[in-house]
């Protein structure tokens, strides 16, 4: 990638005057816009827009394009993120022009298409998570924790019985004490056993009547599935707490098991994840939360209801949490997880989970003779190892960025915060075998520089644009906006 | 760098070097180089209540962020101010210029589940094995 040219800010390369459009000239008399807006909608000073031409924007972000990393380029092995490769079917679907350019003020009798498409979305979600009933407001996974612990918090309430505390367990996804945090509860973590599953008698012990709930990931974030879910579930019942369990994992169990069956009472689920719509940067996310019956009043209004045959939004919810979001979630994403479904029908959506598992494990079982596990059960949809056995002083970082110079995004590292030096592996079932094995011997060819040229290892990675950036530096002085 | 031995130690890789009722906290090499480089601190307010073995903030580092845990029960008395603007100095001095907080201890006898110095050696020998 040595030819890439040095790219300037998109403010760095204003040339004042230039645009990327000609308007015909005026034929109507000028008219002053400043004593047409009035002083509320005017800027005191123009926005620092930069001015460019057409061809400049379009090669700006073309070229920032070549120094990125794309799931359309090779093995994206971030580990809890399932980075799947996007079918482009997906895409083609919601660009049909009557999803693209639908406007959510339309009137219902002008949308019965789209509502139909959200309304088979949520049965289509419910079915594969095991629940009643469904919203597809949250635009994220941690927005749809939010939202799911709120109904937890306004169901207890209204029952005369708001609690204290939400017990999360060590090993759970990064975002859940956060998202108990900011609905209000108190964080009680909870210890692993030595099989990375929750230690059950020690979750008895914690059994007392302020417990609202708990927040758990299955399978958790070392792989393992939560072999004691069902009895988990009995034990916060019979306490009077809810059961909330983070669907990040989801892609290890579509068609093969279901919280709802075993006992959970609310749920989200990552769209960008599991439902193969474009993550992070690549696209807004979406992470509806699926509930029990219990739940289903709290949920986030309006309500997709059926009315006479059609579909309608139901405002009347005076038990809702209220909107999380403007309109009604992300809904070209929702168009396109709604896609996958149906390309892929129930028995595909098994046998994708099957892969995921079989792919993982067929890593592990590679990687194995090369790296120590963080822990020892059978693992499914991803894999964690630990830095013990690297030489030399070699971190998890260095060999982390030297799987770049490989043509490789780097693993997920340093979590689940339980495992030393971690390094979290999730191919996800879209790898062909090719390109598994292609990732194992780059992992062997740097263990062996590591023994014997460690400082090539230390130093990568040689190839990418900006060699290794200073993410201790970047942490401790942001520079968040462009100043002239 | 050696476990200063005028300060006690916990599980949580926390010291608290106490004098009189009073009480200064920080964390320890270990958990420093564990952490690797440490980016922010966040601390409770003086005033805000503490309860041994409970989290009283965290430290955020490139790796992760980590609860701290209150060593013992009282009240926070003051804040570390530098570490605002110089988070490192967790990293650079965990015994010295690296304290986060000092407290007023509720019950300054009450030093029993704290470790010495020697006893921490020998835990953190046990933890990394």
């Amino acid at each position: 990638m040595s030819h890439v040219i040095e790219e300037k800010l998109i403010f760095e390369k204003d040339h004042p005057g230039r645009t990327g459009a000609s308007l015909p000239a005026c034929d109507v008399p000028k008219a002053d816009p400043a004593s047409l807006l009035g002083p509320l909608a005017r800027r005191e000073a123009p926005a620092l827009l930069p001015e460019l031409s057409e061809v400049d924007v379009v090669r700006h972000f073309t070229r920032l394009s070549t120094y990125n990393y794309a799931v359309d380029m090779g093995l994206y092995p971030l580990g809890s993120c399932t980075m799947k490769y996007n079918p482009k079917i997906n895409e083609e679907v919601a660009r049909l022009e009557g999803f693209a350019r639908l406007h959510p003020m339309q009137p219902e009798s002008l949308t019965q298409g789209a509502l139909e498409v959200m309304a088979t979305l949520q049965r289509h979600l419910c079915a594969v998570s095991g629940m009643d009933a469904c919203t597809l407001q949250p635009s994220a996974g941690a927005q749809g924790e939010f939202t799911g612990i709120q109904l937890i918090r306004a169901c207890l309430e209204d029952k005369g019985d708001a609690r204290r505390i939400m017990l999360i367990p060590d090993s759970a996804h990064g975002t859940n004490p956060a998202s108990a945090h900011f609905a209000g509860y108190e964080v009680e973590e909870i210890k692993s056993g030595a099989d990375g599953c929750v230690d059950l008698a020690a979750l008895s012990a914690r059994m007392r009547p302020d417990v609202a709930g708990i927040m758990l990931t299955v399978p958790n974030t070392l792989g393992i599935f939560e072999k004691n879910i069902a009895e988990i579930c009995r034990l916060l019942h019979a306490n009077g707490s809810l059961v909330y369990v983070d669907g990040a994992n989801l892609n290890a169990l579509m068609g093969i098991t279901r919280p709802g069956d075993w006992g959970a009472d609310v749920m989200h689920i990552n769209l960008h994840k599991t439902f193969s719509t474009p993550h992070g940067g690549g696209g807004p996310g979406a992470g509806p939360v699926a509930c029990k019956a219990h739940l289903e009043p709290f949920l986030p209004k309006p309500v997709l209801v059926q009315r006479e045959g059609r579909y309608a939004w139901d405002h009347d919810r005076p038990k809702s949490i209220g909107k999380v979001q403007a309109f009604y979630g992300n809904f070209l994403i929702l168009v396109r997880a709604l896609a996958y479904i149906e390309t892929l029908g129930g028995e595909g959506l098994k046998r994708a989970s099957e892969l995921a598992v079989l792919n993982a494990n067929y890593l592990r079982a590679q990687l194995q003779p090369l790296l120590k596990l963080g822990f020892d059960g059978p693992t499914l949809h991803e894999v964690v190892f630990c830095d013990k056995e690297l030489p030399n002083g070699v971190t998890t970082l260095d060999l982390a960025k030297r799987l770049i110079d490989y043509g490789f995004h780097p693993p997920t590292v340093y979590f689940p915060l339980i495992v030393h030096g971690a390094l979290m592996i999730e191919p996800t079932e879209t790898e062909p075998m090719e390109e598994l094995d292609r990732f194992v011997e780059a992992v062997r060819a740097i263990l062996e520089e590591a023994r014997d040229r460690p400082d090539l290892v230390k130093s990568a990675p040689h190839t990418a644009y900006r060699r290794r950036l200073d993410e201790v530096a970047a942490a401790r002085n942001p520079r968040l906006t462009y100043k002239p | 760098m050696s476990n200063p031995s005028d300060l006690k130690y916990t599980q949580t890789h926390e010291w608290i070097r106490v004098e009189g009722t009073k009480g200064t906290v920080g964390i320890t090499d270990f958990a420093q180089h564990e952490l690797g480089d440490i980016v922010f601190v966040e601390a409770p307010a003086p005033g805000t209540s503490l309860s041994a073995g409970s989290p009283m903030g965290s430290v955020e580092s490139v790796k992760a962020v980590s609860e701290v845990n209150a060593p013992l029960s009282g009240a926070v008395a003051e804040v570390n101010p530098e570490l605002a603007d110089h988070p490192e100095l967790l990293n650079q001095d965990p015994y010295g210029k690296g304290w986060i907080l000092k407290m007023t201890l509720s019950d300054p006898g009450a030093l029993g589940g704290l470790m010495d110095a020697a006893a921490y050696e020998k835990y953190v020998a046990e933890v990394t094995h």
